[in-house]
């Protein structure tokens, strides 16, 4: 069985996939590097269309790279891939299972392709769906699929679980529901690597994001510090009154305790430290150039905030900028 | 906690799968019954026919004696159906078509009246004149004797169980493999198993078992049906048919797979199962006889696997035919569903 150099689950490096069609050749994966460590939750954040599926796929053996190194669990596909097939669990994007089987036979089904693993109640039991054991798949709701999903990953109990953005389309509770399973995973030791469109997600469960956009890693570190990356730990957001021209990105870095403004079609807003500090200092320098307000609010920084910084663009919908 | 092998879990899902779902039950095993039972009804060997005689009961008869005779003659002859009624009443019977012909009594004969444009007319005028002959006394200078032939083996419905038996061993390995793979895929179901450490070769061959398993009652219920409801007997070995059966059912579902190793949509698939199955739908003797084609067309058609398995079939259950007698048609059938899965495996697709 190999095994890879101690505390790393994943590595990649110099990662590409290309896809030719006839109209275009697009490179979804573009140079992606990776490390992610044992027993860690890894997430890989970035709009949709970034190639956190392609860099996902290519990691669990599912897709051959263009080029590039992959190691897994300190194997390689090309020539570990039965072994590394007992050891990691994975769930896809979206996976139909058959409708007529029940979560339990599904499970039995799992459970049979891995040579040691959980009882399967004991994976519904992670997940919280033994109450819906003897029901057919076609009777579950949205959040309950994906909770089999996750529990036909684990029934393997395996060291290392791919997660495909595994709460996209699941109403607040649910996805509320599935963290907490995966928070104990994670307890227990196991490594994730999840992808996720989520800022609230990876802030919450991941010990380390890699913020993707254009098949490339463009920030990687804890969430905590690719916040503290933006200098500030506060965002001040306003609009001014319809027809007001307002002040230039220039004008509003020039306040006290602003460590950096961004202005789109939605408003302005500032990266503070100190909002005590910055806020008379604001209202008083609209006041002296007679802008009136239409709305102002203060929150903490996301890592939302961290993907505008460092792409022009907002993660759920793709416009762009308008800042010159 | 049992832990059960792969295979056998696989083959268990597919079971269930296909039990739980009652339409798929209806189109594999009702439906064949079905039109073996509807095409068995509407072209049965009917009963000779009973010939409508009105005979004319004249008021003032010129002869009542000749009358009482003709009725009698008729009325004794059970391939008659003889009532008598007054003359008005017979021509209206007649113009209705609800006689085949009208016997009046004359003085020293009949008469009759019929109309010489229905066949039926015709048949009933020869009939009643030869039953009142008789009657009266004609002598036949040649002897003639009658054997009817009506024998299980020569009628529609033993030419068609075995055909019924050949499509549907085919339209199972298509839709019991092609679909259900296809629709795996769109489901991203198969690209989910294989990132289990499932072995691709159990998968295919609960796939391959589940096929084997649907074929057994399918053959056994189109074989009862058509011996209880039709009478029709299986000459040869019911293990030469059940051999026979399993290797089509083997050879289709390699078919099946090969129709379905790239195919990404259900429409796709569907589209390509209709073009590998019409061609053998119509030509190859299901509901009427291949041997009907042109001869130029007879090398093709003699080479599509449906044709070798309903020839094989009809041999073995019509003509008690042993398999050996078969081995053209069986080695025929091994090369398609042998070449057929070489290929699907070689460009089957995953996801």
């Amino acid at each position: 069985m190999p095994t890879g150099a101690k505390g790393v689950a994943i590595r990649c490096s110099g990662l590409r996939k290309r896809f030719v069609s006839r109209s275009s050749t697009v490179d979804a994966v573009d140079g992606l590097d990776l490390e992610v460590r044992s027993g860690e939750c890894f997430g890989l954040l970035g709009p949709n269309g970034a190639g956190k599926t392609t860099t996902i796929e290519i990691l669990e053996g599912l897709l051959p790279p263009t080029s590039g190194e992959v190691e897994v669990l300190g194997g390689r596909w090309d020539a570990h891939a039965d072994d590394l097939r007992q050891r990691i669990g994975i769930s896809l994007q979206e996976t139909r299972f058959a409708e007529k089987l029940s979560v339990r036979e599904t499970l039995d089904l799992f459970r049979s392709f891995y040579r040691s693993g959980l009882p399967p109640e004991e994976a519904l039991a992670l997940v919280s769906l033994q109450e819906k054991s003897g029901a057919w798949v076609g009777k579950l709701s949205g959040g309950q699929r994906q909770r089999l999903a996750v529990a036909c990953a684990l029934v393997g109990d395996p060291e290392l679980l791919f997660l495909d953005e595994p709460t996209t389309g699941l109403d607040p509770q649910s996805r509320r529901s599935l963290w907490e399973v995966l928070r104990a995973l994670r307890a227990r030791g196991r490594t994730i690597l999840l992808t996720t469109h989520y800022m609230d997600e990876a802030e919450r469960l991941c010990d380390r994001v890699a913020v993707v956009d254009h098949g490339r890693v463009i920030a990687l570190g804890s969430p905590g510090e690719l916040v503290a990356r933006l200098g500030g730990e506060h965002v001040i957001e306003f609009a001014l009154e319809a027809g007001a021209d307002g002040l230039r990105e220039e004008d509003y870095r020039g306040l006290p305790g602003v460590s950096g403004a961004r202005i789109d079609l939605e408003g302005v807003a500032l990266t503070v430290t100190e909002p005590h500090v910055t806020l008379p200092a604001l209202l008083e320098r609209l006041g002296r150039e007679r802008l009136a307000l239409a709305r102002l609010a203060t929150r903490h920084v996301s890592l939302e905030d961290v993907f505008v910084d460092l792409t022009g663009r907002h993660l759920r919908d793709d416009t762009a900028s308008t800042a010159a | 906690m049992s832990r059960t092998g792969p295979f056998r879990t696989l083959l268990l899902s597919r079971l269930r799968e296909f039990y739980r779902e009652p339409e798929a039950i209806f189109w594999v095993y009702g439906f064949p019954v079905l039109l073996a039972i509807g095409l068995g009804i509407a072209f049965r060997e009917r009963p000779p026919e009973e010939v409508r005689v009105d005979v004319v009961v004249a008021a003032a008869a010129p002869d009542a004696g000749a009358t009482a005779a003709a009725l009698k003659a008729l009325e004794g002859d059970r391939r008659f159906r003889a009532r008598s009624c007054a003359g008005e009443e017979c021509a209206q019977r007649l113009r209705l078509g609800r006689t085949d012909i009208v016997v009046v009594a004359r003085a020293g004969g009949v008469e009759f009246r019929f109309d010489p444009t229905r066949p039926e007319s015709i048949l009933a005028r020869a009939r009643a004149e030869d039953a009142l002959q008789r009657a009266a006394g004609r002598i036949d200078p040649v002897a003639v004797a009658e054997r009817q032939v009506e024998e299980p083996g020569s009628r529609y419905i033993d030419f068609l169980i075995p055909g019924l038996l050949g499509m549907n061993l085919m339209g199972g390995g298509l839709w019991g493999i092609g679909f259900v793979i296809v629709d795996m895929r769109v489901r991203k179901l198969l690209k989910r198993l294989v990132a289990t450490p499932m072995r691709r070769s159990d998968f295919l061959l609960a796939m391959m078992g589940s096929r084997i398993l649907f074929m057994l009652p399918e053959v056994a219920l189109l074989l009862l049906a058509g011996s209880l409801l039709f009478q029709v007997r299986v000459q040869g070995s019911l293990l030469a048919v059940l051999a026979v059966s399993l290797l089509g059912a083997v050879s289709f579902a390699g078919l099946g797979l090969l129709v379905a190793c790239r195919a990404q949509k259900i429409e796709t698939v569907s589209g390509l199962m209709n073009v590998v199955m019409l061609p053998m739908w119509l030509l190859s003797g299901i509901f009427f006889s291949s041997e009907r084609f042109p001869a130029i067309l007879q090398p093709v058609i003699q080479a599509l696997p449906l044709t070798m398995l309903n020839d094989a079939l009809r041999a073995v259950i019509l003509e008690g035919a042993g398999l050996a007698s078969q081995s053209l048609r069986i080695a025929g059938l091994v090369l398609w569903g042998a070449a057929s899965f070489v290929l699907a495996l070689r460009w089957f697709r995953w996801s």
